[in-house]
């Protein structure tokens, strides 16, 4: 740990902007949004420049920096040997921490078309698919229906379970990452169902957003996660 | 218990008693319903479950909460859960009781069963938009001020916890100002979870809902718990509430 430490600091002046930095003795980890891939507008017309940006640099934002300030009480809270405090500030981690891990995956589960969004899925993933679903088509339907019967803030996902080894889609609420649904569960393609995912451009109406998103879904990240636990 | 609630401008409906054509009354009334079996007394229910309006224009909250908010929020928001609860309880044996009753139901405890949540939204909406009235805001007085002093020991102490409350409500859900057993409390709650189901009667509520205040605040929550707390607030409804459950639980104490 000591000299992971030593080493970072020493090459702190020349890290280049990455998503997180160090600091203190302990190198405990914060973390900075990171650009998105592509322009707020690259993904109209099923999702907006004015969600994406508001999504981005508004509520994405506010979970990194509540997560950093949650994470650094929780430094001083485990360094004081504070048992309650430590758990006090779980609600807060996993709220804000998991407000930042599940919008990393979405920036990246999300291509402008000219860059391969909506493109269905090649390779060993869309032969799972089809074999767990029957069809792309049969996946995109189930996912609709439970991400539209999400009461409430959550997502929807489509998860590989590392154990079992098959796809399964599942639902979390709020930001509770997949994770919290089996410690197995890895994310291939999470859609987000909080309003402010699409309230400003479809209102009320969040079977249409989950219509329309399909149209710029990034297979090509899914399938290379998906290859990655496989293998 | 019958109360006769008459108001000039701007006209206060705190519920309307409607018959079975789903015709509202007349005459502006509060009926309660006493459960001598527990605090959460219900403060008049409908059993037709029938989308009231807004005791107000759409557009009368403007620039506070927009029309276009009421046009989505009451319009096919709070619809859609009346519509839905209807579709949901036909041909169950939940089918034509009261909104209290369902609720309680299907709360179960806290291991929701399907309908609480229409149920539940439909109640609190409709609670909602009497929580507020064009022109509103300012401070209470009288009665439910002497006791907001009591206890939170001053009108600006409650406006910081139920603020507070508000704010750090996480997803969807409400806050509320709550009566029971005598004393004032703020809470706020998930999703469609309400003060009834926690046996207290509950006094005011802001929608913290993203879906609420979107269109005119976005992610600005802060901005606009301060506007529906300085603008939008009716004290008046708030203090009728007060008087219904004082009266309630010492009957049925």
């Amino acid at each position: 740990m000591a000299i992971r430490c030593v080493a970072s600091r020493k090459t702190l002046a020349g890290l280049k902007e990455t998503s997180s930095r160090l600091i203190g003795f302990r190198g405990i980890q914060t973390f900075t949004l990171p650009d998105l891939p592509y322009d707020y507008g690259a993904l109209e017309p099923a999702i907006s420049g004015e969600i994406m940006q508001i999504h981005h640099q508004k509520h994405h934002q506010t979970y990194v920096t509540n997560y950093n300030n949650a994470l650094e009480q929780l430094d001083q809270a485990v360094s004081k040997g504070d048992a309650s405090a430590v758990v006090k500030l779980q609600s807060a981690i996993k709220f804000n921490g998991g407000g930042h891990v599940n919008h990393l995956i979405f920036w990246k589960n999300l291509a402008p078309v000219k860059e391969g969004g909506g493109e269905p899925p090649k390779g060993s993933l869309g032969s799972a698919i089809d074999t767990h679903f029957g069809s792309l088509e049969g996946l995109v339907k189930k996912m609709s229906a439970e991400g539209a019967a999400v009461q409430g803030s959550g997502w929807v996902w489509l998860g590989l379970d590392k154990e079992l080894k098959k796809l399964v889609v599942d639902t979390t609420a709020n930001q509770d990452p997949l994770v919290t649904k089996g410690g197995s569960l890895v994310p291939l393609v999470g859609i987000d169902v909080w309003e402010h995912a699409y309230y400003l451009q479809y209102k009320n109406v969040r079977p249409e957003y989950l219509k329309n998103v399909w149209k710029v879904i990034n297979w090509k990240y899914a399938s290379e996660i998906y290859e990655k636990e496989c293998n | 218990m019958h109360l006769n609630y008459q108001k000039a401008e701007p006209s206060i409906k705190l519920k309307t008693h409607t018959d079975s054509t789903g015709v509202c009354s007349p005459h502006l009334s509060l009926k309660l319903e006493l459960q001598s079996q527990s605090m959460a007394a219900s403060i008049a229910v409908t059993a037709n479950y029938v989308l009231q309006p807004p005791p107000y224009a759409l557009d009368a909250l403007e620039p506070h909460m927009s029309k276009q908010t009421l046009e989505f929020h009451w319009g096919k928001h709070h619809r859609a859960y009346v519509d839905n609860l209807k579709k949901q309880v036909l041909g169950t044996d939940l089918e034509g009781k009261p909104l209290d009753h369902i609720i309680n139901k299907t709360y179960n405890n806290g291991d929701l069963l399907p309908a609480f949540n229409n149920a539940a939204q439909a109640w609190n909406h409709e609670f909602f938009w009497e929580s507020m009235k064009p022109n509103g805001g300012g401070k209470p007085s009288g009665e439910l001020l002497a006791l907001l002093e009591r206890d939170f020991t001053s009108y600006e102490k409650f406006y910081e916890e139920f603020n507070a409350a508000a704010a750090t409500q996480f997803g969807a859900g409400w806050a509320w100002l709550a009566y029971a057993n005598d004393k004032l409390k703020v809470v706020k709650t998930p999703n469609a979870v309400n003060p009834l189901v926690l046996g207290s009667f509950p006094l005011l509520t802001i929608d913290v809902w993203e879906h609420a205040y979107y269109l005119d605040f976005q992610n600005r929550r802060p901005d606009y718990i301060k506007t529906f707390m300085n603008n939008l607030v009716s004290w008046e409804a708030v203090s009728a509430r007060l008087e219904a459950a004082k009266v309630a639980s010492s009957s049925s104490a």
